[in-house]
């Protein structure tokens, strides 16, 4: 990682949460690294987020619990923090600050890149045009994730959100182009560890998974250091050696809490729900670190999952997020009570590039006429469905019924799928098809009625 | 260090003002920047910062300290570094590259910068570009303020012209020849001043006009529910509010490629760089209905993403308003599009909470209300100084925290603009679009333009509006009593305007951006289909009234009606007319059926 300077200060000022304040600092510049020598040989680190004068505020990434300002040390390092860049990193696990925890060595790059990384030339960005299979049959055929996308699952707590990410960072695909996962896990139970551990073991050994843990006992503000990371790993990966990368980001609300908490701590005015006004602006600056770039090989996509605290899709962190991803995938509890995996609410739900990403010379030429299709079909088996629970089932017309079946046979043989079930397109889109077939031919007026023969509607 | 680095064609230019010496920064917290004072520095003017020479702004001075908000990232900044007030306020370079141009918050040019933007690298311009310049004037001749002086051939088939500036005067003294000019070279000395074709303009201050008038010329815009229900006047303002994925960026890029303007100026203010990509593609490739040239080339694109500096957000709102002004200034018709005010709002926000402002509404400053005032203020229709007609007209996404309405940049939004097309989440999730909603918006223009209608040869406007207006309100009022007792509890003549409301809906107000036939709207044909729309409605109660079960009303399949937009091209009235008639006839059957 970065390399530091000599002068070490000890003029500790303050310690309060996650912040230490520095005395009589000379050149010290604005968001620079830093380490924290304690007494005990113990490493801390640091960023620092103000400077005044002789005083610098620093932000202490594993906090300062045990901290006592007559016994630490400083060393700024007279630049950001840089983390090695390349494929070294694939294979290996990490906690959230990049330090090994599958008993390796650290991880060593050719170069170094700082973890803030730059904006992207919205002039040499190359509008993202192609999709990347997830196995996933719901969200292929539905919401196609594009390269190049940011896609966020919007859960509740108690939703199999981070078994879908699992799955689809196991399973997804660009097509036979190289491919490579970061998962970036904040706030993490160890049995949810373990269990995204146990579930991306094949594509770590076949190196091209990076793995970064912050389970939920590990300090808090290091989450905030992780996904910066994640995505200063994979730019490398994407646009340094041509593959394209998908960055899981897991869960941005532990993240967005570690953000508030230093908010806090530095008495800055809170907006809504007491996370910091630049709560947009933050988050930004990690999901837009997507895209393509022009006569670049690679590509970086970014599934951000969060919990939305209450299932209030309101609430500040889902809110800010869908006003900067490319749509959303949102799960669904009465889907998941109903016993279906993935509980994913097909109708909130929307892939705002999936027509550039999907259909003729992308997935199949018939894909984005089904998928349109589904989704009207499902409207109207929503509202006859509301209809029945206001006027009982046995007042509905036999048409209608027909979309009850249809609801029925989406949910059981379209969406629900194994977790360790991996589908193909073609077996996705054959079995909306044949879920779209339960309904007579009237009812399909978004299909071209060539496609229709070819699949045997039936007449009338 | 000295100069800021910047080649010409960037905003920031070679001081010859400000102190001597440079300062000593003092403090550095991301973009606030804490500096000594000197003598010679001034509020608003622009300061170099650290050996990189960041650029920033001035914005207050107190107490030998001097807080300035920079425009870049500020990492490795450290007090003791030097600080170079420039003597000079942040300005726009205002030249005929700007057309089909993409730019920075600061109008500095992106097309030069590498795959990544980093600080202090400044994007430099093309400063060999040349222009052809034609001469209007001839030496000797007197000219005042705002006159024409000659023609500049841009890029595409907009005819720039060069002026005489503001606060100058007098007789010509030299005149350049019709040739090819470099973009800094004085094409004109007139009473001492040099005229260049491109010339510095600070962004904050307006640029001046002889006189504002009222508006009173329609901005078609080519989509339905907006020239329809709520029209909008050249010089007008405009607010888009919406929830996330609501359309108000589909619909300002609707605007931004088939509104009649001559400029559009359209400013990404904090929002998504693939968006910006795809309009910068889409645009490119785009044919200009009236011009037959590129839709890019009568577009300036100021490209400020989320995730570039947060302040140069600040700034960007300011640099679209001057550019639109300075093409205003020729007797054109310009269009401002910034997607989303609520970006910028946000940035002053921060920085006022950054220097500890006492906050207002929810932490924004206590000036939030004016600052959004005096952007739309630069809006109008105006006769220039050089007597010419020209306008701005401002349209600004809101994209309201929690599609919460009362939150402060909405509310006081409201408040300044002419029209409000508020965008409504369940149209938008019910896949409605454009998500426009009929009770939520308005347009107070819509009464000023209705003269100009019957002017223009469509007297009937108005009534139609009006009639279309009644049809939904009344349908809406009736779909709350459905959802109580059911349908078929209506009087007959109330399923009517139930189905009335439906047709509406789906046979006019739906436009899909993405429809290849219906994406753009001529007002011929946007008249045909609501014209088809009453006539069908008309046919049906007089079936109802003639003794037909409205349910088989109800159940005839509208089909050929609601497909008539999909179906007939942008300007086919005639074919909407078609459409109306096999439905008239088709229903005059149900009559014989009962
Ligand atoms: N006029 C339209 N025609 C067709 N589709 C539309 C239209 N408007 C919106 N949509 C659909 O809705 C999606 C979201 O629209 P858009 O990006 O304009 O939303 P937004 O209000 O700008 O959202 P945000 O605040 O997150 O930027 C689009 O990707 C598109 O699928
Ligand atoms: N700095 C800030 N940035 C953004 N939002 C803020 C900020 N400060 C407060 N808010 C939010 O604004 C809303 C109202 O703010 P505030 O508490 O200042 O209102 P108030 O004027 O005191 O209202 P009341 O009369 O209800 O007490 C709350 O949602 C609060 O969380
Ligand atoms: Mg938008």
């Amino acid at each position: 990682m970065t390399g530091l300077g000599e002068i070490e200060y000890t003029a500790i000022r303050e310690l309060r949460g996650p912040l230490a304040v520095v005395e009589g600092v000379a050149g010290v510049g604005w968001d620079e690294f830093v380490r924290i020598t304690l007494d005990s040989g113990e490493q801390r680190h640091g960023l620092v987020l103000e400077v005044d004068r002789g005083l610098a505020v620093v932000q202490v990434l594993e906090d300062t619990a045990g901290m006592d300002p007559a016994r630490v040390r400083m060393a700024f390092a007279g630049e950001p923090l840089r983390v090695p860049v390349g494929s070294g990193w694939l294979g290996r696990v990490c906690n959230g600050r990049g330090e090994p925890i599958d008993g390796g060595p650290p991880v060593f790059g050719s170069a170094t890149a700082a973890v803030g990384g730059n904006p992207i030339n919205p002039v040499r960005r190359e509008p993202p045009a192609e999709p990347v299979l997830t196995g996933v049959g719901v969200v292929d055929a539905l919401t196609t994730l594009v390269r190049g996308q940011k896609l966020p699952v919007f859960s509740v707590a108690g939703l199999p959100h981070l078994e879908l990410a699992a799955q689809v960072a196991a399973q997804s695909t660009a097509a036979g182009e190289a491919f490579s996962v970061v998962f970036a896990g904040m706030g993490l139970t160890h049995a949810d560890a373990s269990f995204v551990r146990d579930a991306l073991e094949e594509r770590s050994a076949a190196g091209e998974l990076v793995l970064l843990l912050n389970t939920a006992d590990d300090p808090v503000i290091e989450r905030i250091l992780t996904p910066r990371i994640a995505l200063t790993v994979a730019e490398h990966l994407a646009f340094g050696s041509g593959r394209h990368v998908l960055v899981v980001m897991t869960d941005m609300t532990s993240y967005a809490e570690a953000l508030r908490e230093v908010s806090a701590a530095r008495g800055e005015i809170p907006a809504r729900r007491a996370y910091p006004g630049y709560l947009y602006s933050d988050l930004a600056s990690l999901y837009e670190r997507c895209g393509r770039i022009r006569g670049r090989p690679g590509s970086v996509t970014v599934l951000p999952v969060l919990t939305m605290p209450a299932g209030d899709i309101t609430h500040p962190v889902p809110d800010l997020t869908g006003y900067i991803t490319e749509g959303q995938i949102v799960l669904s509890r009465e889907t998941h009570a109903q016993g279906v995996y993935p509980p994913v609410d097909a109708l909130s739900s929307l892939s705002r590039l999936m027509r550039k990403g999907a259909g003729p010379g992308r997935t199949r030429p018939d894909h984005l006429d089904v998928a349109a299709q589904m989704l009207a079909a499902l409207a109207r088996a929503r509202q006859v469905r509301e209809l029945a629970d206001l006027v009982g089932q046995a007042a509905l017309s036999p048409a209608d019924h027909r979309y009850l079946d249809f609801d029925e046979a989406f949910l059981r043989r379209f969406v629900h799928q194994r977790l360790d079930e991996l589908r193909t397109l073609d077996e996705t889109l054959d079995s909306a098809w044949q879920v779209l077939l339960t309904l007579p031919r009237s009812q399909l007026a978004m299909l071209p009625s060539a496609l229709l023969d070819a699949h045997g509607a039936e007449r009338g | 260090m000295g100069t800021v680095k910047s080649a010409p064609g960037a905003a920031i230019v070679t001081p010859d003002g400000g102190p001597e010496r440079p300062c000593r920064v003092l403090r550095v917290a991301g973009p606030l920047v804490e500096m000594e004072y000197a003598a010679g520095t001034a509020m608003y003017d622009v300061v170099s910062l650290g050996e990189a020479g960041l650029p920033g702004e001035v914005v207050a001075i107190k107490g030998g300290v001097v807080t300035v908000q920079a425009y870049e990232y500020t990492g490795g900044l450290a007090p003791g570094h030097s600080a170079r007030p420039l003597g000079m306020p942040l300005a726009a370079r205002l030249g005929p590259g700007l057309l089909g141009g993409i730019f920075d918050g600061l109008l500095r040019p992106l097309s030069g910068s590498g795959d990544w933007l980093l600080p202090g690298a400044g994007a430099t311009g093309d400063a060999e570009r040349r222009w052809r310049f034609t001469p209007r004037v001839t030496a000797g001749e007197p000219v005042s303020e705002g006159e024409v002086l000659g023609e500049i051939r841009g890029t595409g088939p907009v005819c720039l012209r060069a002026l005489v500036p503001p606060g100058a005067g007098g007789a010509v003294e030299r005149i350049a020849p019709e040739e090819e000019h470099h973009e800094d070279a004085v094409v004109a000395v007139v009473g001492g001043t040099q005229v260049r074709m491109t010339a510095d303009w600070p962004i904050r201050r307006p640029r001046p006009v002889r006189e504002r008038l009222s508006a009173q010329q329609p901005l078609n815009t080519g989509q339905r529910a907006i020239d329809l229900l709520f029209p909008v006047a050249r010089g007008s303002t405009v607010a888009v509010p919406g929830g996330f994925g609501t359309g108000k960026t589909m619909l300002l890029q609707q605007i931004a490629k088939w509104c009649d303007a001559d400029v559009i100026v359209y400013v990404g203010c904090g929002e998504r760089g693939n968006e910006m990509a795809d309009v910068i593609t889409e645009l490119a490739a785009l044919e200009d209905p009236r011009t037959g040239g590129r839709l890019a080339d009568r577009t300036v694109t100021i490209a400020n993403t989320s995730n570039m500096p947060m302040m140069a957000r600040e700034a960007s709102i300011y640099t679209g308003a001057t550019v639109a002004e300075y093409f205003r200034d020729m007797g054109l018709d310009v269009v401002v599009i910034a997607d989303s005010t609520s970006r910028w709002a946000e940035a002053l926000r921060e920085f006022a909470s950054r220097t500890g402002a006492l906050p207002a509404e929810e932490g924004y400053p206590a000036g939030l209300a004016s600052a959004i005032a005096a952007f739309y203020e630069r809006a109008g229709a105006v006769t220039t100084l050089g007597g010419a007609r020209g306008s701005v007209t401002v349209i600004g996404a809101v994209s309201p925290p929690g599609g919460d309405m009362t939150e402060p940049v909405t509310a006081h939004t409201e408040r300044f603009v002419r029209c409000l097309w508020t965008l409504d989440r369940d149209l938008a999730y019910a896949r409605h679009y454009p998500a426009v909603s009929w009770a939520g918006s308005f347009s107070r223009d819509a009464q000023i333009l209705a003269p100009g209608y019957t002017a223009a040869g469509d007297p009937a406007l108005s009534a139609r509006r009006a009639r279309a207006a009644g049809l939904l309100a009344e349908a809406d009022r009736l779909a709350d009593l459905v959802d109580l007792i059911g349908i078929t509890a209506l009087p007959d003549q109330e399923r009517v305007s139930v189905l009335a409301g439906r047709l509406m809906r789906e046979g006019v107000l739906q436009q899909s951006a993405l429809s290849a036939q219906d994406s753009y709207c001529g007002a011929d044909k946007s008249a045909a289909l609501v014209e088809a729309v009453l006539a069908v409605v008309d046919r049906c109660r007089e079936l109802v009234d003639a003794g037909v079960p409205a349910a088989a009303v109800e159940e005839a399949d509208f089909g050929p009606l609601l497909r008539a937009r999909e179906d007939a091209g942008p300007n086919d009235a005639a074919g909407v007319a078609t459409r109306r008639d096999a439905m008239l006839a088709a229903l005059a059957g149900l009559q014989e059926a009962a």
